[in-house]
């Protein structure tokens, strides 16, 4: 697992900024002068040259202090030797170094508020109520530097519409800055059952915005319980019905847990009968992270037991026509009929794969696990030969 | 347990303790011991009598798998959610979306000369003299313009005879005229014809490779029952079909040509031929259907000698054969079957004309007549040609579109005929996939919206929902093809 934001560094040469700064990382000494104020050098080992105008120097262990400026200049902390080319970086003043883009993931995540207003049962993100406004100033500020062709943006909380119109000017910062990267918005929806709030999505009008809400039960009750909110199964819904009426793409996304596994065939003849108009349905197995670590008693199921549930649920939603994918299962455990709606969908900061994969023909293909799953996973993981 | 700052799930299941309420639904006795209970959108559940009872006497347990199956289909709701009359109306408005899209099809008769003297056949003439029954250029411009007044975004002209082709240049000239006009109106445009393929020359798969026109032809079975039920000059009917269909698919392509059997008495005993016929010529749907009581067919008697429980007999055993054929692998669906399954699994209509309500007469489609006169649908046409004027809605020389479409004659019996306003249909839990059929009632009983325990439509149909109910619910390998066709989904088996 890559650390995103990391403490330990040290300054090398004293860091004279006078707040946080956000800067584009290059490992180029010959980087035109006029962008060198809003960039950072990353160092080669055994760079002969480090050229100045750089707002700050990054070095790894190895580097010759002798030949480096005598302001910011950050050592980097060994958990950060992913950091590459055309990242975008916050440093601030204590020394504390924040990744908010890295140019080679397979996925963009921007977690923009840690404050929800549900309380799921499995969240991995647990909610903080704390004043967090600072993150879109931060990513307002990071898009410009952002390479184009960055294929997807996820925007994440926390619960994003909470943040109101700052929401929507972040997404319109997207559309300005990165008018061909795939945009794709975490929201429960139940702020949307507001068709005010639903027309401020429409009224982006960008190109390629999907917004993934979750529905775990076609029960409201069920639903209800697993997201810890009364009545948010009808606003969930009515939200997904007034982003549709407004021609906002949406997907659905089902997360499976002991709580949740038994219905699954029903609630995907519940999605295929009222919301088959869905832009796709993702159902996907446990995160071992947040709360879901401490409810692990009640929500942990080895992930073969309810495998005629996932491949019935499966085959309703593609009879249906509707476009659907299988998240976070290791190929290994599915049913044979379903491997194929398998999806690589673990970002690649988190994603692993465990010592049970040796000797794998399909790991290439495989999605692999969380990190998390070094805690707990199928007892069932064994190698594909063939 | 939850940690402690959780909920346990039974806070969330209190306000169901306050009891429920019933939502629009209707039950009818599937067989000794089941109901089917379906709601207004035609979601459907099979039951047992005693969860019927509980059901609707408000004893069904909160929580329990029943209370939950019948609360997730929109049969009940309680005071833990609203949504319920949200989900059924918009499914309920993309049931009867085509209603406001109005007619989509429009059947052009030009010419009812014909090569072949078809026993069954309603309305072919054999004349030499062309001027008499074919479409004049007078006619199909005002048709035209008929068409082009629909509110439909999808326009489908239809040539039928007679056989078309025996006046293939009035054809030309109305995909031309129409064509011109959609440059502007930027329509979904298609054309069909609908022909016996007897005449299908090199020019005129020129003419419709150029403008992407489709053909429907009639195969009704092997060469013996083919040639016997489609009499022509030299008795080549079935090989001038085949080789037809084999030329349109290289040249056009494999989806250009699609086929229609009728079934006629002769055909009763021979279905798996039929199919079988079906099958080898690479088709991959058939339509078993019935015999229609308009016509020569009602006249030399034929409609009289089977009934609809001899028709029924013939469309199971040819199901089942269906269903055989696509467990040994390859996949051939029953149109029919396909057209109700697909009302009973969606939200959606298909628009076939015969299983619509309000009824599909002038509303799925149109007839224009070679003399201009305007039918509210095949079978209207054929009625006339037995000279019953009584769905002649008007003439595309003497009236306009609103004098047509506004007519007592099609809007009386479209008002009557509502299946859900009906008596007997409107307790009856299969009418989500039914339809009322105004024009069979006035042929058959002499009124549009007609008595139900003596109608063959309602006889045979409801035969037809049993069965597949019965099969998606008994036979677990039936239904998974059952499902493909309902979806018209192309997950591998």
């Amino acid at each position: 697992m890559l650390k995103l934001n990391v403490p330990g560094n040290s300054a090398i040469r004293p860091l004279t900024i006078d707040r946080d700064a956000i800067l584009l990382v290059t490992e180029n000494i010959e980087f035109p002068i006029a962008l060198r104020k809003k960039s950072a050098l990353l160092v080669r080992a055994n760079e002969s040259f480090i050229s100045g105008g750089f707002a700050m120097v990054l070095v790894r262990d190895g580097v010759d202090h002798a030949r480096l400026p005598n302001q910011n200049v950050l050592g980097l902390s060994a958990d950060l030797n992913y950091l590459a080319e055309g990242d975008v970086v916050r440093v601030s003043k204590n020394s504390r170094l924040k990744t908010l883009y890295r140019r080679g993931a397979r996925g963009v995540s921007l977690l923009v508020t840690e404050r929800c207003n549900s309380f799921c049962v499995m969240c991995s993100q647990p909610p903080r109520d704390v004043a967090d406004d600072y993150l879109i100033d931060e990513y307002l500020e990071a898009i410009p530097m952002f390479d184009r062709s960055t294929v997807e943006v996820i925007i994440t909380g926390g619960e994003p519409t909470l943040l109101g119109d700052r929401l929507f000017s972040l997404l319109k910062a997207l559309k300005s800055f990165l008018p061909e990267t795939a945009v794709h918005v975490l929201s429960n929806g139940r702020t949307a059952s507001d068709i005010e709030l639903a027309r401020k999505f429409a009224a982006v009008c960008h190109p390629d915005l999907m917004v993934g809400v979750p529905l775990y039960s076609d029960i409201a009750a069920l639903h209800d319980f697993v997201v810890q909110a009364d009545g948010a199964y009808d606003e969930t819904l009515r939200g997904i019905l007034n982003l549709k009426r407004l021609g906002v793409r949406v997907e659905i996304r089902v997360v499976i847990h002991r709580q949740t596994y038994k219905r699954l065939p029903e609630l995907a003849r519940f999605i295929a009968r009222n919301l088959q108009f869905a832009d796709h349905v993702a159902l996907m197995g446990l995160e071992l992270m947040g709360f879901a670590r401490s409810n692990i008693d009640e929500l942990w199921i080895d992930p073969v037991e309810y495998q005629t549930q996932l491949k019935e649920a499966t085959h309703n939603l593609v009879d249906a026509r509707i476009h659907t994918s299988i998240y976070n299962h290791q190929l290994c455990i599915l049913d044979s009929d379903i491997r194929r709606y398998a999806v690589k969908s673990i970002s690649d900061w988190k994603n692993e794969y465990m010592p049970e994969c040796a000797g794998c023909s399909m790991t290439h293909e495989c999605g692999g696990f969380f990190s998390s799953a070094h805690i707990k996973r199928s007892a069932h993981i064994s190698p594909i030969v063939e | 347990m939850l940690a402690k700052r959780f909920n346990p799930g039974s806070v969330y299941r209190e306000p169901e303790l306050k009891g429920y309420r019933l939502l629009p639904m209707r039950f009818t006795r599937l067989d000794s011991s089941r109901y089917v209970v379906s709601t207004i959108v035609g979601e459907y559940r099979v039951v047992t009598r005693d969860v019927i009872e509980s059901l609707v006497t408000h004893r069904l347990a909160p929580g329990s798998d029943a209370y939950d199956d019948f609360k997730s289909g929109h049969f009940i709701r309680d005071a833990d959610s609203n949504i319920a009359p949200e989900l059924l109306a918009l499914k309920y408005r993309t049931k009867l979306s085509r209603v406001s899209q109005f007619t989509g099809l429009h059947m052009f008769v030009v010419t009812l000369r014909c090569d072949h003297t078809c026993q069954y056949c309603q309305v072919s003439r054999q004349t030499k003299d062309r001027v008499a029954f074919d479409m004049s250029d007078a006619v199909a411009r005002h048709a035209v313009d008929l068409v082009f007044e629909s509110p439909s975004r999808a326009l489908k002209i239809e040539f039928q005879g007679g056989e078309p082709l025996l006046n293939f240049e009035r054809i030309k000239s109305i995909v031309e005229l129409a064509e011109a006009r959609n440059r502007q109106e930027k329509r979904d445009l298609q054309f069909v014809i609908a022909s016996n393929l007897s005449l299908l020359s090199d020019e005129i798969l020129e003419f419709c490779e150029l403008h992407n026109i489709y053909f429907s032809t009639s195969l009704d079975g092997p060469a013996s029952l083919h040639n016997r039920n489609r009499p022509r000059p030299g008795r080549n009917s079935y090989e001038l079909t085949v080789t037809g269909i084999e030329k349109i698919r290289c040249h056009l392509g494999v989806d250009r040509v699609s086929a229609l059997m009728t079934t006629t008495e002769a055909s009763l005993p021979h279905v798996r031929q039929i199919i079988d016929e079906y099958v080898g010529q690479g088709f991959r749907s058939i339509f078993l259907r019935p015999l229609s009581p308009y016509g020569f067919a009602a006249r030399s008697g034929h409609f009289a000698r089977y009934d609809s429980e001899r028709w029924l007999e013939f469309f199971k055993e040819g199901l089942e054969y269906i269903l055989d054929i696509n467990r040994k692998g390859y996949a051939l669906a029953e149109t029919y079957s396909a057209i109700v399954l697909r009302k009973m699994l969606t939200p959606q209509n298909p628009g076939y004309v015969d299983l619509q309500s309000p009824a599909g007469m002038g509303i799925s489609g149109v007839v224009y007549n070679y003399d201009g006169d305007v039918y509210a649908s095949d079978e209207a046409r054929m009625l006339a040609e037995m000279g019953d004027k009584t769905f002649r809605l008007g003439n595309v020389l003497q009236d306009d579109y609103r004098a047509i479409f506004l007519s007592d004659a099609l809007l009386d019996p479209l008002e009557a005929s509502v299946a859900e306003s009906v008596p007997i249909c409107a307790d009856c839990a299969f009418v989500p996939y039914c339809g009322a059929d105004p024009v069979y009632h006035h042929a058959t009983q002499g009124d549009a919206v007609g008595r139900r325990l003596t109608s063959g439509f309602c006889h045979r149909n409801i035969g037809i929902f049993r069965h597949l109910i019965t099969l998606m619910e008994d036979s677990p390998k039936d239904r998974e093809v059952l499902l493909r066709w309902g979806f018209g989904s192309h997950r591998r088996a």
